[in-house]
Formats: structure tokens, C-alpha cells, sequence
């Protein structure tokens, strides 16, 4: 038997995976300078040996803005509360986007790193924590966007009145950023042993996206129905995103309440499963 | 010494006929089958008769190994005798399934080098993200970064996408950041198959000097020269369990015997069924001279592989590689894109005139996919046979290690020339 002190100058212990709350957030710190590096990578290598570069974080959501705005707003003619259509979807895009890309960048982490996680260690969620940062760069850039397009209709005199709620924005990004991540790795965990749900994850961000008040507003909805959105904790972030910005739609703390419970609840189990995983995905994938 | 890694009673299993599935449609089907007492229909047939347990198979079984500061030490044996699901696990890419292994000090493994290098990005940025994966700090990285670009000898490129690079300044690069990783222990799997002469032997020495600093190195390989010359001590790992440990020459040797008997007779190799490969070599059997697979200096050799072939293969080759008692390849001999259609195909390779000099030697077996460039099989150290010399008496008694080769000669008469 070893003796205490003995046990005491090991430096690193290797065992079987017990438990599902050993999230190693020390280790993480400790790999800060790599989750810095990923984040750089991610955003300069994509755009290396493009003519536009970073503007394309600018087009995506202007062309998408412009095809909800002439579909749904012009040819629908769906109701956005009397703020300005283009002003209306671009808010809805903006936040959306960050939401959907967070989930679909971190939902195939292990598949798309399996090369370099078959290789080396280092603390897995340092992968799609990266992801969720270097998104949160694009959504800087689309935001700044969005400021300049709101700024003009504001200028025009348009109806759309900023309150209190803008300073809820951190917290806004705080509970997409724990949302994208809690799904993104719950289904990158999942894919290793089911690769079905690679397949459901994209067209499943779309189909969630239409359960989301992002081309409508919920105050549209009948109030019979309207718990049912409600549900979905998305709706209340994107809400109250747009009531601090144009002063329409709905706020309640419950609803934007039960946003933050989900958030916490869906990253807890994801992050349980992922650090399940991450010790004998390489066996399985 | 005291021991830096302590190895107790590891073991890992892989569970069999899970990975071949993979949807949850199946996965679902399974349960509901089970939960109503009926036969699994996503069973393979072939596995029906086993127990639960016959689903499970032991990469490493109760392995236990000590391994002191300072030291080198070889891990080897054949493939899946668990080498590298070992140097798997220690590197923490995977987890053991029970026992415990302890560690003192950083590990760094070069499981492959150049892990994570990202194509559009310039050999500097790669420097410090490859860097950061293998567990560097920034700060780390920006003291040594000299020292690794002067290593990698391509000072010039440094700035330039690796992309661009030849795939030779590709691995200079990468071996010089994981080589500038100064751990306390490094595990290095195979990687002094790279580069050209001048740079492999730039990296032994780097292993030498890693080992000479009080440091431990762990290396895993299937070329013996480089394990007698490295090492200093080693141990044969055979089906998941420690075969033999003690000194590098001793280590070889159970190796080599230890590789002679497999399946068949001497001289003869029959694989075990493998369920899920495209084409393997099912049995190999060198004919030789004379009986008792000896062959006669000069005489000729005929080697047989029966390949079993389950995809059709439009562009499969061949590949066999003489090796002598030390592992060095004497002759290759290879068939390149032949259409084979599944079933079992005979390929018969003569050699006429064989002249390996007296001694042992056997069969390295490579088997691939020419067009989708994929290794289907290899197998190693298989086939075994004599060369005996007996049948060509010469003045005084030839003598082992003389050559490798002995080619036909003849000496012209002298002439005096003054």
C-alpha cells in the first residue's frame, strides 16, 4: 500500500471515467492560451483567401434580412408591431444568428476533431467553448450592423423608442451563448453513437427558428397559443432583445426567468455527458 | 531510480458489434426486440452463438510495468498486442476500462506530429497552436520559438502558409515544436519514420539528449534497429499482456521467436477471421528449397497469399518485404491494380534466383486500396524461413552477419600488369 505521502507526488492519476460532474474547469483555465488560439483560428483561417474577408459576417444577415423583409413582410405581410420591417428581421437575424451558429459549430465537435482528439489530450470543452467565443466576434460585427441600421431608422424618425431592457444585452448573449453550448455538445456527445442526429441538427435550427418569434412578433400570437412559444427559451431572449431596442412586444421577467432556468439545466446535463464522453469517444466514433 | 509512471493491472476492452452500428433506429430496435424476450435482429449471425462476454475484446489485460526516471524504454510487438491502445491510454486520448496508471510529471506523446496543424495558416501561427495543443503556454512557446524554427532549418518560410510547405519542411516543422516540448516524460510513437536520413538521425539525438537530461522517454516502434540503439531497456507486449521485459537485445530476440510461431506451421501464416475487413490475407506460405523452410542459397523461392477479398477492389496491390533476424528490410517485391472481384484469390510471387545470405528471415505483408490510397492490411513478421548456405561449400565455412546478400560473382584470373 502506498503511504500518503507517497500518494501525494503523483502528479496526474489515470483511471476509469466515474462520476459525471468532474468538469475539470482548472484544467480549462490552464489551456487559456490554446482556447485563444482556436478563437484566432477560427476567425482568420475561414476568411484567408477570400476577396471579402470579414464582411461576409456583414452579408449573410443583410441578404437574410432582405429575403424576410420582401417574403414574409412584403408578399406575407405579417405584422411587426409597427416598428420598420428591414429594422424588424434584422434584429431578429442578429440574435438568432448567434443563437443557431453556437449550436451548429458546437454540435460537431467530436466528429470534426476527431483526428486531433485520436492524438492529444487537452480539456475537450476547450473546443466548443472557442467556438462560442470567436462566435460571439461575428455577432460583434453583425451587432455593430445592426446599430448602424437602427441608427438610420431612428434618424428617420421611425417609431422605435431603446429602454431599460437594452441593458439586459450580456446577460441576452449569456443565456444564447448557454443555450448553443448546452445543446451544441449534448448533441456532439450524442452523435459519437448516433450520427442521425448530425443530419436532424440542421434542418432542426431552421424548423426552430420559425417556433421562434423571429419573423413575427409574439404579441401576434392568440393568447391561447401563446404559452406554447413561451416554451421554447429562445422566445423570451429574442422578445425582450427587440423590446429593449424598438420599446414593442413582450417582456416578463417569468418568461425570460424560465429562459435562464432551462439555460442552466440543459448546460448542466450537457456538460455531464460531454465529460462522460469525452474519456472513450475515440472507442466509439 | 525512482519510477515515474506506474502501470497497475490496466486493462481495456473494445466492445465488438456496437461500433458497427451506429443509429438509433437500430439501437431502439435492439431494446425492443431484448425487452420482449426476442432474438436482437441487428446481431451479426456470426456472433449469435457467443456469450455477451464473446462481444468484448481485450486490447490489454492486466498489464503492469514500472517505469524509472531516466530510463528509455521500448515498447514492441506485433500489431494489436495493445502497444498503442497503451500509449492511448497513457497520453489520456482514451480511458482504461479498470486498473490505474500514476504519473509523475508532464507527459507529452508524439502519437503523430503536427497534430492540428491548420493548412491557411502561416508556419509562425502554426508554431503556437500546435504548440498550445501539445500543452505549451504562450509564453512557453515564445521563449523556445527560436529554437524551433532553427531545429526546423526553414528560417525562410516561417511566414509563408503551411500549405505551401513540402510535406518534408510540413514534418520538420511539426517534430521541431513537439520536440522543443521539454516534458518529463515523452511517449513516441513511430515517428523516426520521417524526414530524410540526416534529419532522423537530428531526432535521435534529440531523444538521447531528452533521456541523458534525467528525463524519460517511452518508445513505441516496429523497427528493432532503432530499438537496440535507443533504448535501455524493453518490453514485448503480446494479445494485451506483458510478454517479456529486460534488456533491448534479449527484448528482440522473444520478439522475433515469438513472431516466428504465428498461426500455421513455421513458414506458414493463417489470419483470424476478420469480419469486417474489405481484403485480407487469409494464409501465407513462402515455398522454399529445401523441406523444413529451408531454402538453399540461389535456388528458387515462390511465396503464396491467399487473399480473401469481400468488396470488389479495382486497384489492389500487393506488397511483401523480406526482413532479416533484426527487422531490416532486405527485398521488396510489390503487384500493383488488380481487379479482384470478392471471393479468394491466389497471388503467387516467384523469385528465381533467390540469394539472401544464411540466416533467418521472414515476411512483412502489405495489402492496399491504390486509389482510394488506403492501407487495407499489413501484416508483420510472418512466414519465417532458413537460408542455409550448406549446398555451396566454399574454402572455409561462411559465418553469420558476413552480409545480408550475397549476388553472384566472378573473379577474373590474375593478370600481371607490370
Amino acid at each position: 500500500m502506498a503511504t500518503p505521502a507517497e500518494a501525494q507526488s503523483w502528479d496526474l492519476v489515470i483511471e476509469p471515467p466515474k462520476g459525471w460532474f468532474r468538469l475539470h474547469l482548472r484544467d480549462l483555465w490552464r489551456y487559456r492560451d490554446l482556447m485563444g488560439l482556436f478563437v484566432r483560428r477560427d476567425f482568420v483561417a475561414v476568411y484567408k483567401q477570400t476577396i471579402l474577408g470579414p464582411l461576409w459576417h456583414v452579408i449573410q444577415p443583410l441578404l437574410t434580412t432582405l429575403m424576410f423583409t420582401v417574403v414574409f413582410g412584403r408578399i406575407a405581410g405579417l405584422p411587426t408591431d409597427g416598428v420598420p420591417q428591414f429594422a424588424f428581421y434584422m434584429a431578429g437575424t442578429t440574435v438568432w444568428g448567434y443563437f443557431a451558429n453556437c449550436l451548429t459549430r458546437t454540435s460537431n465537435t467530436f466528429i470534426a476533431n476527431a483526428g486531433i482528439f485520436g492524438k492529444v489530450y487537452f480539456p475537450r470543452m476547450v473546443v466548443p467553448v472557442s467556438v462560442v467565443m470567436s462566435q460571439l466576434i461575428a455577432f460583434a460585427v453583425q451587432f455593430a450592423f445592426f446599430l448602424a441600421v437602427y441608427g438610420f431608422f431612428r434618424f428617420r424618425g421611425a417609431p422605435v423608442q431603446p429602454n431599460w431592457a437594452i441593458g439586459l444585452l450580456p446577460l441576452l448573449l449569456l443565456l444564447m451563448a448557454g443555450l448553443g453550448l448546452g445543446f451544441g455538445i449534448l448533441v456532439s456527445s450524442l452523435t459519437t453513437k448516433y450520427r442521425d442526429l448530425q443530419v436532424l441538427v440542421g434542418f432542426g435550427v431552421q424548423l426552430w427558428m420559425y417556433a421562434t418569434p423571429v419573423i413575427y412578433p409574439l404579441s401576434t400570437m392568440p393568447e391561447k397559443y401563446r404559452w406554447l412559444i413561451a416554451a421554447n427559451p429562445m422566445s423570451a431572449i429574442v422578445e425582450t432583445f427587440r423590446y429593449g431596442f424598438f420599446g414593442t412586444g413582450t417582456f416578463s421577467w417569468t418568461y425570460l426567468g424560465y429562459s435562464a432556468g432551462f439555460t442552466l439545466a440543459l448546460l448542466l446535463l450537457g456538460m455531464a455527458v460531454f465529460n462522460r464522453v469525452e474519456r472513450t469517444f475515440m472507442d466509439t466514433v | 531510480m525512482p519510477s515515474v509512471i506506474s502501470i497497475e493491472n490496466v486493462c481495456k476492452s473494445y466492445r465488438l458489434g456496437t461500433i458497427g452500428r451506429g443509429t438509433l433506429r437500430e439501437d431502439l430496435q435492439s431494446w425492443w426486440h431484448r425487452l420482449r424476450g426476442r432474438p436482437d435482429p441487428n446481431l451479426r449471425l456470426d456472433q449469435a452463438h457467443l456469450p455477451v462476454e464473446g462481444h468484448t475484446l481485450w486490447a490489454l489485460q492486466n498489464v503492469s510495468l514500472d517505469v524509472e526516471q531516466g530510463e528509455v524504454l521500448g515498447v514492441i510487438g506485433r500489431n494489436g498486442a495493445g502497444k498503442s491502445t497503451l500509449l492511448k491510454i497513457l497520453s489520456r486520448v482514451t480511458a482504461p476500462s479498470s486498473g490505474r496508471i500514476r504519473v509523475k510529471g508532464r507527459v507529452a506523446s508524439l502519437l503523430e506530429v503536427g497534430t492540428g496543424f491548420h493548412p491557411e495558416l502561416t508556419g509562425r501561427e502554426n508554431v503556437f497552436l500546435n504548440g498550445a495543443i501539445l500543452g505549451m503556454t504562450k509564453a512557453e512557446v515564445t521563449r523556445k520559438f527560436d529554437e524551433i524554427v532553427a531545429f526546423s532549418e526553414i528560417e525562410d518560410f516561417i511566414d509563408t502558409p503551411v500549405k505551401r510547405y513540402s510535406s518534408g519542411m510540413y514534418v520538420r516543422l511539426a517534430f521541431a515544436v513537439a520536440a522543443h516540448l521539454d516534458p518529463e516524460i515523452l511517449v513516441v510513437d513511430e515517428v523516426l519514420a520521417v524526414g530524410d536520413a540526416a534529419f532522423q538521425k537530428k531526432c535521435v539525438g534529440k531523444m538521447g539528449a531528452v533521456a541523458k537530461g534525467g528525463r524519460t522517454v517511452l518508445f513505441v516502434s516496429h523497427n528493432m534497429q532503432a530499438v537496440s540503439q535507443i533504448t535501455t531497456r524493453a518490453v514485448v507486449l503480446d494479445r494485451g499482456t506483458v510478454a517479456f521485459q529486460g534488456l533491448p537485445a534479449e527484448a528482440i530476440a522473444h520478439y522475433m521467436t515469438q513472431s516466428r510461431g504465428t498461426g500455421g506451421g513455421p513458414g506458414e501464416y493463417v489470419a483470424p477471421p476478420k469480419p469486417a475487413a474489405p481484403a485480407y490475407v487469409e494464409r501465407a506460405r513462402v515455398v522454399t528449397a529445401g523441406p523444413g523452410n529451408v531454402h538453399f542459397w540461389g535456388q528458387p523461392l515462390a511465396i503464396e497469399l491467399d487473399v480473401r477479398v469481400r468488396e470488389p477492389q479495382s486497384n489492389l496491390c500487393l506488397g511483401i518485404q523480406i526482413v532479416d533476424d533484426m527487422d531490416r528490410p532486405i527485398i521488396y517485391t510489390w503487384l500493383y491494380n488488380q481487379v479482384c472481384a470478392p471471393g479468394l484469390h491466389r497471388f503467387e510471387c516467384a523469385l528465381p534466383k533467390l540469394r539472401l545470405y544464411m540466416g533467418g528471415y521472414s515476411l512483412n505483408l502489405w495489402l492496399a486500396d491504390w486509389r482510394g490510397n488506403a492501407q487495407l492490411e499489413n501484416v508483420r513478421n510472418v512466414c519465417s524461413f532458413e537460408v542455409d548456405m550448406h549446398a555451396h561449400p566454399r574454402e572455409y565455412a561462411f559465418r553469420a552477419g558476413e552480409c545480408s546478400y550475397l549476388e553472384d560473382f566472378t573473379w577474373a584470373p590474375p593478370k600481371p600488369l607490370a
